[in-house]
């Protein structure tokens, strides 16, 4: 039976798995089932059809770093030998690997970990630090970045080729056959899980939109960790529904206040500072519309067809070309009708800022869009500044009231 | 040649790198294709009839650079940007890029030199077959763009003979690391490093008729038993200058080391596997031991502390390249092994924007003299 039903809200089911599949890993850790640790965007489908506990350490990171619970475990890394410029998640997981201790949810030692590069390299160091240090089997997907405007077949079939040996290596740790007929299931419901986050979040294009971007950062929790299961989808079914009608009310995201700008926020949220980057933002009226985050899960793929599993794994959004990169901004800002954008200038993350001067730039140039940027971090709070943020925000506000100058006569 | 002659010639090699380039190439009648470090397939460049040149950043002020990347990129990376950006590359016909970490594969989409730029990937889940295939069909499409741009014909011949060339090079070069080690009253840290960086800017078939020759007679010199400290250096490189020259005030050999610019470059021959690109494509398959090829076994670890005893070293230095994730991640684990194997271990830290080094010589000292205890 499911531990969600169709009476509760979808914030409620939201709070319910997400604790619940915590606790489902830590039961089995103890019970001496297999738990693995794994990268946000690999793909959990074989693990989920062995039956493998698998948990997300970017996600726990996230959870500690909201709590404010960060600094700790990022001075015991430092004291380690960490530099503090590698990412945070990943300094707070080893950290954490060693202590076990935080201040949020525990998380269950892993007795594998699988990881996909499709997001970043880093994580090829990160996890090889985990895989050693605990010497346990690490299973990889090496997702070859997309450096030309098209996705090769040669990537996909690569990656394809990964997935066989994955099955492979799963019968060996698991001392079982591969359970086909489990994985067939768990594809199917994986797929249908990515649209049905993939049609909720997309209801932010209304005007005004239903759901404040922030929110959706909290929803995200359940994509990542929870993709494999059927509540997932169930939990986001509801999530539109519960838009719809919003939508159909012309209600807002913003609690208790008017939707003026509508933006595109590039990059991970700064935990340690949600809330102050939300209010700020809610403050002058504005709602973030537009993310990358909708198409990062919308892994489209005919149940069953390994090649197109493998083709939706390659074609993320950090892992395409610049030109790849610039258009999916494009269509993002155009579909969620984008008035700014603001970019998060991560001290933690390479991957999201090394081509941030480029498509800055043509998204500047080709839409005429005003973009601001600002310095910080998703989870070392000592990278932001509270008041360098204001400061960017307003200067983002009157560039954008001077492109909309209807709506800025409408009043404040 | 005197083997003083012959070092001097390394040396102001390496020290002008744009006339060594400009003169090696009139003297062959070649073309200058750049490698933006750490790898690449040289050979491809070199059976195009061009000379690869390793671009590894330098000493240079940063202007145009930070407009394009943050401060937080590593220095090397920011250098060479920079070098993009002023022209000093327009000499390059093209430049091959490797996305080996998150800095460089943002930095194959964002070449602002006036050469066509040739992104390529290492793939790195080297277990699986498929991982050389995947590897051959880049190589494929390289030698297709460089065919196109240059407007040659890269035959199997061709390549199959610079592989020789390349592997003879290979050779020679883990022969002089050796012979250096024993002499390093004349191969100073700074010789040694020149030496090295010399292969990056003149025609390997040149490269390699002075350093078989610098071998030669060197192996006809006397050991010399120097009492200075003996170290293993580890990392990306060791420069700018200005530090080698503190090792050499404070007594301090460099015998061996681990350097993705200098021995990481010879240590894997390319193995006969029939097709010349299949060949190239199964050394980075066994290329190991390195922190920019994935290896949850870290092999790099061991690999270090077996230089440290082949090499009798009486210590490492970790060159760390700031901002550098594949290096950064390394050096927890290596600072816990070699604590374990009682191998003393200095990480300095390598920005090659740095003027001033008092720093590094006060924390060298303080490391020789721990050495001594
Ligand atoms: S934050 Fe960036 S560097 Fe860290 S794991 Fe995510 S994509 Fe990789
Ligand atoms: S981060 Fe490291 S591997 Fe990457 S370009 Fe810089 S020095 Fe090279």
């Amino acid at each position: 039976m499911s531990i969600i039903n169709e009476s509760m809200t979808s914030k409620e089911m939201l709070n319910i798995l997400v604790a619940k599949n915590m606790e489902d890993a830590r039961k089995a850790k103890e019970r001496g089932d297999l738990v693995c640790w794994s990268s946000s965007i690999a793909p959990c489908e074989f693990c989920e059809a062995m039956g493998i506990y698998t948990v997300y350490p970017e996600n726990h990171v996230v959870g500690i770093a909201a709590r404010k619970g960060a600094p700790e475990l990022l001075e015991y890394a430092e004291r380690k030998g960490y530099s503090n410029d590698i990412c945070g998640y990943a300094r707070a997981n080893l950290a954490y690997m060693d202590v076990q201790k935080c201040v949020s949810e525990e998380l269950p030692l892993p007795d594998l970990v699988l990881l996909c590069n499709n997001i970043c390299e880093t994580l090829l160091k990160w996890y090889e630090n985990i895989a050693y240090e605990l010497n346990i089997p690490l299973l990889i997907v090496d997702v070859p970045y997309n450096h030309d405007k098209e996705i090769t077949e040669e990537n996909i079939q690569y990656v394809e080729a990964q997935f066989h040996d994955i099955i492979h290596q799963l019968e060996v740790i698991c001392n079982k056959p591969f359970d086909e007929k489990k994985f067939q299931e768990v594809m199917k419901v994986s797929a249908q899980n990515a649209k049905d986050w993939y049609d909720a979040t997309m209801l932010c294009s209304a005007r005004p939109s239903p759901l404040s971007g922030f929110d959706m950062f909290n929803y995200m929790a359940l994509i990542v960790c929870m993709r494999g299961k059927k509540e997932c989808g169930m939990t986001f079914r509801k999530l539109k529904e519960e838009l719809e009608e919003k939508i159909s009310r012309g209600e807002c995201g913003l609690k208790n206040a008017e939707e003026k700008y509508r933006i595109m926020w590039d990059g991970i949220a700064c935990w340690p500072y949600l809330s102050h980057t939300y209010k700020v933002l809610k403050k002058h009226g504005i709602n973030m519309t537009g993310s990358t985050y909708p198409s990062a899960w919308a892994l489209e793929y005919t149940p069953g067809n390994l090649f197109e599993m493998a083709k939706a794994y390659t074609g993320m959004g950090n892992n395409l070309s610049l030109e790849g990169q610039i258009n999916l901004r494009k269509s993002i800002i155009e579909e969620t009708q984008c008035d700014g954008v603001i970019m998060h200038m991560n001290r933690s993350c390479k991957m999201c800022d090394f081509l941030q001067y480029e498509v800055g730039k043509e998204l500047n140039d080709s839409l005429n869009i005003p973009i601001t940027t600002f310095d910080g971090d998703q989870a070392d709070p000592r990278n932001y500044s509270k008041a360098q943020y204001e400061t960017r925000m307003e200067a983002l506000v009157e560039m954008m009231s001077e492109n909309i100058p209807s709506r800025n006569s409408s009043g404040n | 040649m005197e083997i003083n002659q012959i070092i001097n010639n390394f040396i102001q090699i390496a020290n002008s790198p744009d006339k060594a380039i400009k003169q090696s190439c009139e003297r062959n009648h070649k073309n200058a294709v750049g490698c933006v470090a750490p790898y690449a397939p040289e050979e491809i460049i070199y059976a195009a009839n061009c000379i690869p040149v390793g671009l590894w950043g330098g000493e240079v002020e940063l202007r145009k650079a930070r407009t394009y990347l943050p401060a937080f990129a590593c220095s090397i990376m920011q250098s060479v940007m920079e070098y993009e950006t002023k022209g000093t590359y327009d000499i390059l016909k093209a430049v091959l890029i490797p996305a080996m970490c998150d800095t460089l594969k943002c930095f194959g989409q964002k070449w602002k030199g006036a050469c066509p730029a040739i992104p390529f990937v290492y793939p790195q889940n080297r277990r699986v077959k498929s991982a050389e295939l995947f590897l051959e069909n880049e190589y494929k499409s390289i030698t297709k763009k460089l065919e196109d741009i240059l407007n040659v014909d890269i035959t199997e011949k061709a390549l199959k003979e610079s592989i020789i060339l390349y592997n003879d090079y290979r050779l020679a070069m883990r022969e002089f690391t050796e012979i250096a080690a024993v002499h390093t009253t004349t191969i100073s840290p700074t010789v040694r490093h020149q030496i090295i960086k010399a292969s990056y800017f003149i025609d390997k078939k040149e490269y390699l008729c002075y350093i078989r020759e610098l071998n030669e007679k060197l192996r006809l010199q006397p050991v010399e038993h120097s009492k200075n400290k003996r170290v293993v250096v580890s990392g990306i490189m060791l420069e700018p200058k200005g530090i080698l020259s503190h090792f050499e005030s404070l007594g301090i050999d460099v015998v061996g080391d681990d350097l993705a610019q200098e021995t990481r470059q010879f240590m894997t021959d390319v193995p006969f596997a029939g097709d010349a690109l299949k060949s190239l494509a199964r050394q980075w398959i066994n290329h190991n031991a390195c922190s920019l090829a994935f290896d949850p076994y870290k092999q790099r670890i061991q690999h270090l502390v077996d230089l440290v005893h082949h090499f009798k070293a009486d210590g490492v230095v970790l060159a760390l390249m700031k901002f550098c994730d594949p290096e950064e991640y390394d050096v927890p684990i290596i600072m816990s092994k070699m604590k374990e194997e009682n191998i003393p271990l200095l990480v300095i830290e390598i920005d090659q924007q740095a003027k001033a080094f008092e720093q590094i010589n006060t924390r060298l000292q303080g490391f020789v003299e721990s050495m001594d205890d």
